[in-house]
């Protein structure tokens, strides 16, 4: 059985349907990639599983369980975590609170994690008790994704982490969320194809609210005309 | 000097007793973004619920146990009235600030109506309490036991207030679904539940602000809670919206502006408090002593 499977997935805001059609299936340990071009309906995807956008018609299902008009907090608690694209991070809160904040559980497995979040970003151990509002755009992308490991997680949506980084920040994330991916299944909104090729194995294509298309991310890396079709690379 | 002490004194009380209403409804306004015209009417029935109880069982038991259940009722009062507000109505308006507006007027204009349906129009005596009754004189330093208390009260709501918000769980739920409320909702707490405790603890803190409202003037009518509204409001303009410290402090401002200009000059007694809103809202929109709430 598939963790995550979405099947002719149309969600809207308002009076305007983003998502038209969307078809994926997810396995347990895969880290996927979700590419398209701007204003293709990556984000609202994410959003749409996240339970923060509204869905119309189709199927979301995480390991069986329907997610279709369950509150975000109850898809949090079924195990999903997001990253979202402007971080999500409290800055009048501290990045010990901000943790703290997102845990499910107040147990030792919690606290291991959080020391593993701590190993994994040693600029949020130098800075526990700052606020996050001190934070550069890195550390603070950094504290949005170490705030996903803190629960017991089994699927990670992280929306271009890449985004306004400097290009030794996106190393360091992109070598972060390859150690992640080892433990987590993660789903990842890219536009920067590199940082997409280094994390993800597999991906989907999103246009104008519909998957176009999937496959094996090295064979996109190596085929510059679908590259050119779906992405304008 | 001793007319300025004076001042200062009755300036802080008022400070202290806007505080109870402005701080509440400040959060409220920060963390679920409602624009609440009905939190005077929660004040209004704070009042009539403490009148109607202290009125009704003073000479039947001891006067400072009717007092203290008088105030009892008048938190428990503003506190259900507060989850009734919340969840039949402005749960339904949520993210929709035209629509609050409109309702928030309606249950303002109706229970302010249904006041005057149960106690009718008149104007009723509330006497303060035996043991805060009096006033002292300090070499000219005149000192209104009541008012004291007050700022005492207005003290402790601010310690309390400060200490929840920064030293318990539920508060920096509160603090962070200030700052992003979807952000804490997708971190797996239901921040629909703090909705309705902030919004009920805030009504009962608007009660509580009526019923020790009452005793100062000696008397209550229905139209008390659009003043006390209209001040809380300039407040949460002051302090900066969500911020509790700044709502403390910029109750404190206005409570002080307000005891000196009307000493000094009382046609601008009025005008000030406003004029001040105005002007905070041109060159400092996000508060004299706050933070902007970020969206």
């Amino acid at each position: 059985m598939s963790l995550l499977k979405v099947e002719n997935l149309v969600s809207y805001i308002g009076l305007f349907t983003i998502l038209h059609g969307i078809n994926m299936e997810i396995q347990a340990g895969e880290a996927v990639g979700i590419l398209g071009r701007n204003g293709a309906g990556k984000t609202t995807f994410l959003r749409t599983v996240m339970g923060l956008v509204k869905t119309r018609s189709g199927v979301i299902e995480l390991d069986g369980q329907s997610l279709v008009g369950k509150p975000p907090h109850k898809i949090s608690q079924m195990g999903i975590a997001l990253c979202p694209e402007d971080y999500g991070v409290f800055d009048e809160l501290s990045i010990s609170e901000n943790l703290a904040l997102a845990k499910h559980k107040d147990d030792t497995a919690t606290q291991d994690r959080i020391t593993y979040v701590l190993d994994l970003f040693p600029d949020l151990k130098l800075a526990y008790k700052r606020p996050a509002r001190t934070l550069s755009g890195g550390q603070r992308q950094m504290l949005s994704v170490g705030r996903s490991l803190v629960n017991e997680t089994q699927l990670i949506l992280i929306d271009e982490p890449s985004k306004g980084l400097a290009p030794i920040v996106i190393e360091k994330m992109a070598l972060a969320l390859k150690e992640i991916s080892k433990k987590s299944t993660i789903l990842l909104v890219e536009q920067n194809f590199n940082m997409a090729l280094a994390v993800t194995d597999r991906y989907y294509i999103i246009d104008e609210g519909r998957t176009v298309h999937n496959g094996i991310m090295q064979e996109l890396a190596n085929d510059k005309e679908l590259q050119h079709r779906h992405l304008g690379l | 000097m001793a007319d300025l002490i004076t001042l200062l004194i009755t300036g802080i009380s008022e400070g202290a007793h806007i505080f109870l209403m402005a701080s509440s409804l400040s959060v409220i306004l920060g963390l679920m973004k409602v624009v609440n015209f009905a939190h005077g009417t929660l004040f209004l029935w704070g009042a009539y619920a403490f009148q109607m109880i202290f009125n009704g069982i003073s000479g039947q038991v001891n006067n400072t146990l009717a007092w203290l259940i008088s105030l009892l009722g008048a938190i428990v009062a503003g506190f259900i009235l507060g989850i009734i507000f919340e969840k039949v109505f402005i749960a339904r308006v949520y993210g929709n600030i035209g629509a609050q507006i409109l309702i928030t007027i309606g249950l303002q204009i109706v229970f302010t109506e249904l006041v005057r349906v149960f106690w009718g129009a008149r104007v009723i005596a509330v006497a303060r309490p035996e043991f805060l009754q009096g006033v002292s004189n300090f070499s000219g330093v005149i000192i209104v036991h009541y008012r004291i208390f007050l700022i005492a009260v207005g003290i402790l709501v601010a310690i309390a207030g400060h200490f929840i918000l920064t030293g318990t769980r539920a508060g920096m739920i509160i603090r962070a679904g200030v700052q992003n409320s979807e952000m804490v909702g997708a971190l797996g707490i239901n921040i629909n539940r703090y909705f309705t405790l902030v919004f009920a603890v805030g009504a009962a803190l608007a009660g509580l602000g009526g019923a020790l409202f009452a005793p100062i003037g000696g008397t209550v009518s229905p139209e008390i809670g659009n003043s006390s509204q209209l001040l809380a409001f300039i407040v949460v303009i002051i302090g900066g919206m969500g911020n509790f410290m700044g709502s403390a402090l910029g109750s404190l401002f206005l409570g002080v502006m307000m005891a000196l200009i009307g000493w000094t000059i009382p046609d601008l007694a009025l005008i000030a408090p406003v004029t001040l809103m105005a002007l905070v809202l041109i060159f400092r929109p996000q508060g004299l002593f706050g933070l902007a709430v970020k969206h």
